[in-house]
């Protein structure tokens, strides 16, 4: 082994310093482990920093009707039923202890009148349920995390005279491979910014958490760190990541100034009351309400404003659909012509709140906008359009322990895969990140403790090749510039595997990433090892190569549209396509391959907290066997027993529709791909087929949910079905026309 | 639209370095942030420059733009004339690591002498109550984004570099104000806050606050109610014995 390494000691080593790398640390320092967080930037600089409308936990601080049943129901149906239900059902109860722990730790949320944390409304979930300190929650949430790990410091100052005996953090450090022993993690190698000094971890847990992948794309919310580190470095260890097609687009990125554009504007100004309308001046939200949410948004602007005073009685305004409903409406105004001067729709506060009220709920939106784009936000509306935020996909974990698949390898946060299903739900992925943190840390502690003295050792060789693999961009001469082939990958993946995916597109797009990585091997970074950039994005290109490599495979895989996943060519959800995680390794060549696995089955006590006619909407019939208010096979059943083959006579009573639907579509996506609109007539049919179930009596768990809203809007869906489908004759997106109509 | 601006950028390491001239495209909208990257992208590929959120809400882009302390993501390419010439170097007051990168591991080194939150004891997570103004005047300090630039400006280190280990900075000195604010804060923090964190070097320029990309009044609501405090702290007998028989705030 060369003797330019530098070699530490530890039971853990955390990588990435984010809220979930944090949590991990804290929590396996807790137990009694050494442990060391390796952050790409500085300490307190992660991109956790950015998230902005908080954190959800069903404390029933503002509502006193939520509770973890509701915020799970709320989580699976924004996933469209794709999440580790597990994961989903752990986050939903724990969140809450995650967060009240924080306060101990000296956070400062804002307040209820009665003094409690307060919560605000956001998108897909039924009651006020974030955690948040104005619009910058993140940035409170790292802060603390940060000083628990100081905290600890200080303690171990007291006790050994060292504040980093036990807990260390190393800053400006980038982990290039994780090293193995036979199947178990024996340690990392990486290097130092300040000065490439080659760095090797010994260790026998490495808790990954390096957030997501969003630099693969040129319209990001991502900061320059987000190059799929974690994902890469997990699949190199061979580790697998489930559905990595399902990336989140966020409805509302800052759309200009170019050098801006992708930039986050939080949900919340929609969660307060902002509205989005057309360059018509129309809300245009309320004509893509998909029937899956119908009956939970409101269909007149009048009733979407009186809900936020009285949520009791009004359903939700449609502009707090879940992100990838609210993404894809935005991407088909824009191309039915009805965007804004640079390309986005119009997002107004301005006229729903005085000006007083916008400075003080959303600070930093307003100072944003008012210094990069010379707008103010409490006079005129914002433009705003999707930009990539996040990656549902990720490392295949085990619910409990975080453990991925190969030994003493964990991972928490937006790396690991499962929770949020298809689509995440603003606010969950801070809460996510608390709850998986503290259970990675917990996981690598326990896995420790049954090792006893069986510890894995680093081979030498390895840690040679390591160094190699770093040096070769600096030492080859004469190759192509980095940053060049960065840029062709983002407009790539943009153009090609972005929020409406094709088929052709898909395919091209995995024979463009077959070239970029052959680029990529004769890379040249001039300069030296001392924090060289350019050097830098050369080890981080491998890794952005190997994820997209992932996302654009599955996405082509997966034939159908699902949350963060839209297939123009396949534009509905596939009950039997529900039931696959598309699970992505590396072949002998290095190249992603992809296996079709079962998703975990969801318990009868937690499927028993939706209706049945809901459930309906999104599995087969044998899966729903068994389940409480399940009718004897009728029509319907019959329906959704010949999911994905072609619907018979049985839908006779919507083939009128459906004829209807198809002649729409046709219009709209002309001479594009003739042959989707058959497959979308089909699935359409079977949706409608399904609607008479509609009535089906309510579960028992489903009472205890405030269920009077819900029931009473049952006889309004013939009415409203009938509105989208006259709305999607608008659509040029047969996708979104599909959104409407179905 | 586009047009070529004429750049100074500082570039070298520990040992020497100078500024060096760059010709390079300007297009509309654009901040310093921008320009640096164009330069990397096209020019200097191992140009060292440390930048996160590119929004103004991670604070790592900290330079000096003409001089004058701030965020290089929020300094809008607008506010200069097209024929000016814009330098660009690292912060003053810390050791050059290489270009814009400084050495910032002295805030750090603070950053951990500030005794943490000390809750009441008996209380438990979820039983904490607060009064939302009374949240409010720590949250301004919350705001921080830890760019240090006040800590760069700050006179007081700045130009006495003997001054750094004794003298916390502006930052840090509100970390201190932060926490004594906070409603449930148990701990005693003035004499920390004069003893061993240097409030005293403080003589309120005021300069830390002019620089503040979060626009935290650091010197009026931070420093000058700390100092007050310290000075009823030390001068008034009863709230000596007061807190000598019973340590409560």
């Amino acid at each position: 082994m060369s003797t330019d390494t530098l070699t530490y000691e530890y039971d853990v080593v955390v990588i990435g310093a984010g809220g979930a790398g944090l949590r991990a640390a804290i929590e396996a320092r807790a137990q009694g482990r050494s442990v060391a967080i390796i952050c790409k930037s500085l300490f307190g600089k992660a991109h956790t920093v950015m998230a902005e409308g908080g954190a959800a936990a069903a404390m029933g601080n503002v509502n006193a009707n939520d509770n973890w049943q509701v915020h799970f129901r709320d989580t699976m149906r924004g996933g469209k039923f794709l999440n580790n239900p597990r994961m989903a059902e752990l986050h939903a109860k724990e969140a809450p202890d995650r967060v009240w722990e924080l306060e101990e730790w000296g956070a400062l949320f804002d307040r209820t009148k009665d003094g409690k944390i307060s919560q605000r409304n956001f998108g897909g979930h039924e009651y006020p349920r974030l955690a948040h300190v104005g619009d910058r929650t993140g940035l409170e949430l790292i802060r603390t995390l940060q000083q628990a790990v100081v905290s600890f410091q200080q303690k171990d100052f007291r006790e050994h005279g060292d504040y980093e005996a036990r807990i260390k953090v190393f800053a400006e450090h980038t982990i290039t491979r994780l090293l193995l022993d036979g199947d178990r993690i024996a340690g990392a190698f990486g290097y130092r910014r300040e000065d490439g000094q080659f760095v090797l971890f010994k260790a026998p847990a490495v808790v990954l958490a390096t957030g997501g992948i969003g630099k693969s794309y040129k319209v990001t919310s991502n900061s320059w760190e987000y190059t799929g580190d974690g994902h890469a470095l997990a699949l190199l260890a061979g580790a697998t990541l489930i559905n990595m097609e399902c990336i989140q687009f966020h409805p509302t990125g800052m759309v200009w100034p170019p050098s801006v554009k992708g930039i986050l504007v939080t949900e919340s100004v929609r969660g307060d009351g902002g509205v989005l309308r057309n360059s018509e001046g129309k809300r245009f939200m309320f004509g893509y309400v998909p029937d899956v949410f119908r009956k939970q948004y409101a269909e007149t602007e009048e009733e979407a404003d009186r809900w936020y005073t009285d949520p009791d009685h009004n359903r939700r305004p449609p502009e707090l659909l879940p992100r990838d409903e609210v993404a894809r409406s935005i991407n088909s105004e824009v191309k039915a012509g009805r965007g804004t001067p640079h390309g986005g729709v119009f997002l107004d506060i301005a006229s729903r709140l005085p000006a007083e009220e916008v400075r003080r709920r959303l600070p930093s939106m307003y100072h944003q906008f008012k210094e990069l784009a010379d707008v103010d936000i409490t006079a005129e509306p914002m433009e705003v359009g999707p930009t990539c935020h996040y990656v549902m996909g990720g490392v295949e974990v085990d619910p409990d322990t975080a453990a991925s698949s190969v030994l003493g390898l964990f991972a928490a946060g937006e790396v690991a895969g499962g929770m949020h299903g298809s689509n995440r739900l603003g606010g969950n992925s801070l809460s996510d990140l608390l709850v998986f943190g503290r259970r990675a840390g917990l996981g690598a502690a326990d896995y420790i403790a049954r090792l006893e003295q069986d510890r894995p050792e680093v081979q030498d060789a390895d840690v040679d090749a390591a160094r190699t693999e770093a040096l070769a961009p600096l030492e080859f001469e004469a190759g192509e510039n980095p940053y060049t082939v960065h840029s062709e990958l983002q407009q790539t993946m943009n153009d090609l595997v972005g929020i409406i995916r094709r088929e052709h597109e898909v395919a091209a797009a995995i024979e463009k990433l077959g070239e970029f990585r052959e680029r990529r091997e004769k890379l040249s970074a001039p300069g030296s090892r001392t924090f060289n950039p350019g050097w830098h994005l050369a080890l981080d290109l491998r890794n952005m190569l190997l994820v997209s490599d992932c996302v654009a495979k599955a996405a082509l895989e997966r034939q159908e549209s699902r949350g963060g996943h839209t297939r123009e060519d396949y534009p509905v959800m596939s009950a039997t396509w529900r039931k696959v995680n598309l699970v992505c390794s590396l072949d002998e060549q290095g190249r992603a391959k992809l296996e079709h696995k079962p998703v975990p089955t969801i318990r009868h006590d937690l499927l028993e907290l939706f209706e049945v006619s809901e459930l309906r909407k999104y599995m087969t019939e044998e899966e729903l066997a068994g389940l409480p208010g399940m009718e004897p096979a009728d029509e319907a059943v019959e329906v959704a027993a010949v999911e994905d083959e072609v619907v018979e006579a049985e839908a006779e009573a919507v083939e009128a529709e459906a004829a209807e639907v198809e002649t729409v579509e046709a219009e709209a996506a002309e001479a594009e791909e003739p042959e989707a609109e058959a497959v979308e007539a089909e699935e359409a049919a079977e949706a409608e087929a399904e609607e008479p179930e509609e009535s089906e009596a309510q579960s028992e768990a489903e009472s205890e949910d405030a269920p009077e809203a819900e029931v009473s809007e049952t006889a309004e869906i013939p009415a409203q079905a009938e509105a989208d489908a006259t709305e999607s004759v608008a659509d040029v997106s047969a996708a979104d026309g599909e959104e409407g109509a179905k | 639209m586009s047009y070529k601006a004429k750049f100074k950028v500082w570039r070298g390491d520990a040992g020497e370095g100078s500024l060096e001239d760059y010709g390079v495209e300007v297009n509309e909208g654009e901040v310093v942030l921008d320009i640096i990257h164009r330069l990397q992208a096209t020019q200097a590929p191992d140009m060292a420059v440390r930048w996160n959120c590119k929004a103004g809400k991670c604070g790592s882009c900290s330079a000096e733009v003409n001089g004058v302390p701030r965020l290089m993501c929020m300094t809008r390419m607008s506010t200069f004339t097209e024929d000016e010439t814009i330098t660009v170097t690292p912060l003053r007051t810390f050791p050059v690591i290489r270009d814009l990168v400084t050495d910032v591991s002295f805030n750090y080194t603070k950053a951990r002498e500030v005794a943490s939150f000390e809750p009441p004891a008996e209380l438990k997570p979820g039983d904490y109550r607060m009064a939302q103004v009374d949240v409010e005047r720590s949250q301004e300090f919350r705001k921080c984004i830890e760019c240090f630039l006040c800590q760069n400006t700050c006179h007081a280190v700045r130009d006495h570099e003997d001054n750094k280990d004794h003298f916390a900075g502006p930052r840090f000195l509100m970390r201190v104000a932060e926490l004594d604010m906070h409603p449930l804060d148990t701990r005693e923090r003035r004499n920390e806050a004069q003893e061993d964190h240097g409030l005293g070097f403080c003589n309120i320029t005021k300069c830390c606050t002019e620089v503040c990309p979060e626009h935290i009044k650091i010197t009026d609501n931070a420093l000058i109610p700390m100092k007050e405090r310290v000075a009823d702290r030390k001068y008034d007998p009863l709230v000596w014995l007061g807190n000598k028989i019973a340590r409560r705030k």
